[in-house]
């Protein structure tokens, strides 16, 4: 479905005006920090209004790229302006737009000084998220992938803990080496086919030698981005430095980039060495389960447990898309955007209880449910969509991910299925220790229960999770069309996948 | 619709008095959830004429759920004559504990919130046994699960209480890895969670073989087996079974309700239910008769040694599981099933008594502070000799029709399992009869062991706790003798329709009619010596059970300590996870990664550059920044470079 209006570049670029009315702000320190944080709320609110147009319009028997836009960009060196979306991509924006303005809201007391600047950072990261899945150039989508670490930095390094600078510093040097080389297989790409182009490019056949490589160097980033063993020691410090809102959007969205990049470039444009490295994949995602599971139990830090949990999930994730079949595929994506949500929503139950107490120490904590009855609610539901229960969103991406496994290989399915296990011992004995028990300590008993703002974040995030617990066609439906093609791509190159063994 | 409300009215019960109990409004939620749940028992009844007794099974759509290429699973709900059988089992007993519930818990400040998580268990179970799929009955299995973490932990302040909600999902999370792998390996085998599917299929995969750790195994054999360890979760099998004594935390309702008649039954529901697949799996089928037999013992041996009422009730639901799974385990599934029936209504009815007991005698618990009560509470003493009688198969009761035939069915498979679990399941009725009369004798005779003060308060329970025990009294007595023709007699055939599967040369069941005089009395012999056993023992020696323990003391204690399985995974599995995980953190994560990656990297660039104090002022981010402007600028030139 063709819109008569370029309703992507105005999605993506919605927020950079909200940045250039926030520089408009003028007034002493409190009334522009009470007036930035409602023009960044009413932009983000605004922009994932006009995302939903996205939905709407979302033709989801088609196959290709909707919404396109494309404009000539830098002459005639096959790079363009080129922007559009398919059912792997538009998801993604979707929780983009609906977490940000969440986040936003999450840090409305909690940010104290710059909050100008702070929500500047937010809606400059929101817009690299977008430009991010929209992107239909591979040049683009480099500048979206590497910018939104900027903000996110920044928010990390200067909204953030005492530890920022180390944690920032090792984010960054992650990142970076995984860039460079990414960036490097991204030139090679171009001198080889002249263009920019996605979907070109998804459509040339890389010579299997060549494709060997080329995986390997975009592998180099975007395990990182998921991340994946043993490449994810920066995720467990970034996010206990990072704001409350700085993790919710980085557990919610950010950890998605890497599972998209595979989905996007390794499997359509090297299928073949998708298909080759697939079972050194399975045995890191397989390790990355079972050690960071275990390695979840020992924490004594709130943050730090639920950091280690999204290592395990995401580990799912990437078993669940190198399976190359359909339900692997389609489990994870559903896993990334189910965990887009929860674990944004446990981050913010974490922050929640970090505003009244100042501690993430479980420790500290210890019969929240007698001063905070409702939070317990919220917790307990975010608790159990973490462990999979059946009728939240966190079941139906395991569930398919673990069926794709078994078609693979079993026993990957069998090492998986032991996160099962494990992700109910340690999240539900984070529970115990915080939420239920007798509240001995006075601080934990004079906590205010929550209040309206925050019980307007929690609803929404848990209505989403129940409704694609007990209806996830909503979400399969609108990815069915595209993941079957990515599959037949996959297909058509498989005998070479044989001779490349 | 009339089928939908059967399951939805509970759920629409947990709702509401899930909101009612938010605003403390407690009449309102006690209303909401037992007229759900009455109205659904009302429902169900109609529906086990229709299905059961007219032999119309049916199955009706509700919505879509997960559609993943070939993966196909949505809501649907299937009524046969098993699905009849349990939905009368679970609302008929679900109604009798809402009802109970409303006089045992009318002092706590949250009813309203336990009838909520009540009715919501309801509906989980029968979502559980409607279920037309693997998956939506993993949903239910899951679903009363949570719904029995959140009823054990009912009492949150309480550290025993919140400790065994958790160990009971954890430990049934260790069986749902194996249900869940089951599913999965169905799947892939037979391209359908489908129960239709699966079972009109089942017969052609018999010659395949599924590979797993280059181990082949006979696919049908693994699947048996996988389903099989969800079931030892939910059904407390030896080796699973741990969590379910602690899992007595929970108020005493819930005990009935939950952990006696319904949820701990779920695991042989699943087998049967499985039969069509199971049948041609006799390895597996080998497994379940020996696991079964096994529980069967091993929870009477520890039943007889325990002090709290409520545990040697668990002990002896675990022990009766054991009796269905052997019964399964032989083939005679309609035998598990009709036991599991009449086990529900005695095993209900001596919880709620011994939750009347507690409840006289001011919540205590424990036999050895009880004694000399039976005047003052005589309609829980009525109840209690009747689930008793019931419970060890004293003729004409329900246990007696339905454990015999159990027995007499393990006989006549004529296998080396099946004689195994006869002789073991024989010593266990022996063992039920002694602990059920040893429990009456302490808790209800002799002189009164708790303080003047407890026994000045002794009383009668109010009529909203002593009425639903009528109906379950009647069920313990009469069950037997009703649903003998229709659950493993005559009629049998006419009766179960397709539900149940057994393959032809499995007549354990029909032998069962034809076995030799003694095979059929023993029981009953072995029951009267376990009475006369325990009224020698606490009655006319009452000291003799101390010298006993002190002349076996290694098996005493062995027994009393319930032969140490929560010591030894404590040491294999739970010390060893949380230590691994530290070493992994420390060792792993900052040992090796961070030491020779980021670390040893920005150590090498601090050292290298002198960069050491910029480093440290906080103004990392500027770098980074600085770098990727740097990135940016370098792509625009070379790539403009390239254009031209």
């Amino acid at each position: 479905m063709i819109s008569s209006w370029p309703i992507l570049s105005v999605v993506t670029f919605l927020p950079l005006l909200g940045v250039l009315f926030l520089f408009l702000i003028k007034g002493d320190e409190a009334s522009v920090a009470r007036n930035a944080k409602s023009v960044a709320l009413w932009v983000s609110g605004f922009t994932f209004f006009l995302s939903l147009n996205l939905y709407w319009g979302f033709d989801s028997s088609f196959s290709g790229y909707q919404f396109e836009e494309q404009a000539n960009w830098i002459g005639t060196t096959g790079i363009s302006y080129h922007l559009g979306v398919d059912g792997i991509s538009m998801p993604f924006i979707l929780l983009s737009t609906f977490l940000t303005p969440l986040a936003i809201l999450a840090s409305w007391q909690a940010i104290t000084h710059r909050v100008r600047d702070y929500m500047i950072a937010f809606l400059v990261l929101e817009t690299m998220m977008i430009g991010m899945f929209a992107s239909l150039d591979m040049l683009m989508f480099y500048l979206f992938f590497e910018g939104v670490l900027i903000p996110m930095f920044l928010i990390i390094g200067v909204w953030g803990g005492a530890e920022r600078v180390y944690a920032a510093f090792k984010f960054f040097l992650y990142t970076l080496l995984g860039s460079v080389v990414m960036l490097v297989c991204m030139l090679v790409m171009y001198q080889m086919t002249g263009t920019t182009d996605i979907p070109q490019l998804a459509a040339y056949d890389f010579a299997p030698a060549l494709q060997f490589w080329l995986f390997l160097g975009f592998f180099a980033s975007f395990a990182v981005k998921v991340p994946m063993w043993p490449v994810h020691t920066w995720l467990p410090d970034a996010h206990v430095q990072a704001p409350t809102a700085g993790s919710m959007i980085l557990a919610g969205v950010l950890l998605k980039m890497g599972g998209y990049g595979f989905l996007r470039f390794s499997l359509p444009m090297f299928p073949d060495a998708s298909a080759y490295f697939a079972p050194v994949i399975f045995v890191l995602s397989a390790i990355a389960v079972i050690y960071t599971s275990l390695v979840a139990l020992a924490q004594s830090d709130m943050k730090k447990l639920i950091a280690y949990s999204s290592v395990a999930h995401m580990g799912f994730v990437t078993i669940g898309i190198f399976t190359l079949t359909e339900q692997g595929i389609d489990g994870a994506m559903f896993q990334m955007i189910s965990h887009g949500l929860v674990s944004a929503a446990l981050f913010f139950c974490v922050g929640v209880v970090y505003d009244r107490l100042h501690t993430r120490e479980i420790d500290a904590y210890g019969g929240v449910v007698d001063a905070m009855p409702r939070y317990a609610v919220f917790f307990m539901f975010m608790m159990l969509a973490s462990v999979g229960l059946p009728g939240t969103s966190g079941f139906v991406g395991e569930m398919l991910v673990l069926v794709g496994a078994w078609k693979a290989a079993p026993w990957v399915a069998v090492f998986a299925a032991t996160g099962l296990v494990l992700g109910a011992c340690y999240m539900l004995w984070l529970y115990r220790r915080v939420v239920f028990g007798k509240a001995e300590k006075s601080e934990v008993l004079e906590m205010p229960p929550l209040d309206s703002r925050e019980i307007v974040i929690f609803v929404p995030l848990s209505l989403l999770v129940l409704w694609f617990g007990v209806y996830p066609s909503t979400l399969l439906d609108i990815m069915d069309a595209s993941v079957s093609t990515l599959l037949s791509q996959l297909n058509s190159g498989s005998f070479l996948s044989a001779s490349l063994r | 619709m009339f089928y939908h409300a059967i399951v939805f009215l509970p759920l629409l019960g947990a709702i509401i008095a899930g909101i009612a109990s938010l605003s403390q409004q407690h009449n309102i939620a006690i209303l909401a959830s037992i007229a759900g749940v009455c109205l659904s028992l009302l429902l169900s009844c109609f529906a086990f004429v229709e299905i059961a007794l007219g032999g119309q099974a049916l199955t009706v759509e509700v919505a879509r759920w997960i559609g993943s290429g070939d993966f196909q699973a949505h809501w649907t709900l299937r009524f046969d004559t098993l699905t009849a059988v349990m939905l009368i089992v679970v609302t008929g007993v679900s109604s009798c504990v809402h009802i109970y519930s409303v006089g045992y818990m009318s002092h706590d400040k949250a009813r309203g919130r336990f009838m909520a998580y009540l009715s919501l268990f309801t509906f989980a179970m029968l979502m559980l046994v409607t279920a037309d799929n693997l998956v939506q009955l993993f949903f239910g299995w899951e679903g009363v699960g949570v719904a029995s973490y959140l009823l054990i932990g009912f009492w949150y302040h309480k550290e025993s209480a919140h400790t065994a909600a958790m160990k009971a999902f954890v430990v049934n999370r260790v069986g749902d890895f194996g249900f869940a792998l089951g599913i999965i390996s169905i799947f892939a085998l037979m391209g359908s969670v489908q129960f239709s599917d699966i079972f009109a299929n089942a017969a052609t995969y018999q010659s395949h073989v599924i590979t797993v750790f280059g181990l082949s195994m006979p696919a049908l054999e693994l699947v048996s087996i996988l389903l099989f360890i969800g079931a030892m979760g939910k059904s407390a099998q030896l080796g699973l079974h741990t969590w379910l004594p602690d899992a007595m935390e929970g108020p005493t309702p819930v005990s009935a309700l939950i952990h006696a008649a319904t949820m701990v039954t779920a695991g042989v529901f699943l087998v049967c239910r499985m039969s069509p697949v199971i049948e041609y799996a006799p390895l597996a089928l080998d497994i379940i008769t020996i696991v079964g037999a096994l529980t069967a013992i091993f929870a009477a041996t520890v039943g007889m040694t325990q002090f709290d009422i409520k545990r040697v009730i668990a002990y002896s639901t675990c022990s009766q599981l054991g009796y269905m799974f052997f019964a399964a385990g032989v083939s005679a599934y309609p035998a598990a099933m009709f036991h599991l029936t009449t086990h529900a209504f005695f095993k209900a009815l001596l919880f709620l008594g011994a939750g009347s007991v507690i409840h006289a005698l001011s919540d205590e618990q424990d036999l050895r502070n009880m004694g000399g009560i039976w005047r003052k509470v005589p309609v829980t003493y009525t109840m209690m000799w009747i689930g008793s009688l019931a419970l060890a198969g004293f003729p004409f009761f329900a246990g007696f029709y339905s454990k015999d035939m159990i027995l007499e069915a393990a006989y006549a498979a004529h296998s080396g399992p099946g004689i195994l679990a006869f002789w073991l399941g024989c010593a266990a009725a022996l063992l039920t009869a002694f602990y059920s009369w040893r429990l009456l004798i302490l808790a209800f005779h002799g002189t009164p062991r708790a303080s003047a003060e407890v026994m000045s308060h002794v009383h009668e329970s109010p009529n909203v706790m002593t009425l639903p025990l009528v109906p379950l009294a009647l069920g313990a007595i009469f069950s037997g003798w009703l649903g003998y023709e229709v659950f493993v007699g005559h009629d049998m055939a006419a009766f179960w329709g397709d539900a149940i599967f057994i393959l032809p040369g499995h007549d354990a069941l029909a032998n069962a009619h034809h076995v030799p005089v003694w095979v059929k009395v023993l029981p009953i012999i072995l029951a009267a010596s376990g009475v006369i056993l325990a009224v020698i023992a606490y009655i006319v020696m009452p000291s003799l059970p101390a010298r006993i323990a002190l002349l076996f003391a290694p098996i005493y204690q062995l027994f009393f300590n319930k032969w140490y399985f929560d010591e030894l995974y404590d040491r294999i599995f739970v010390a060893p996870s949380v230590a691994f995980g530290q070493i992994l953190w420390q060792r792993g994560d900052k040992g090796v990664i961070d030491y020779y990656g980021p670390d040893g990297l920005s150590g090498f660039v601090k050292r290298s550059s002198g960069m050491l104090t910029k480093l440290q002022s906080g103004y990392v981010y500027h770098y980074a920044f600085a770098m990727m402007i740097g990135v940016v600028v370098l792509l625009s030139w070379y790539f403009s470079g390239f254009g031209r």
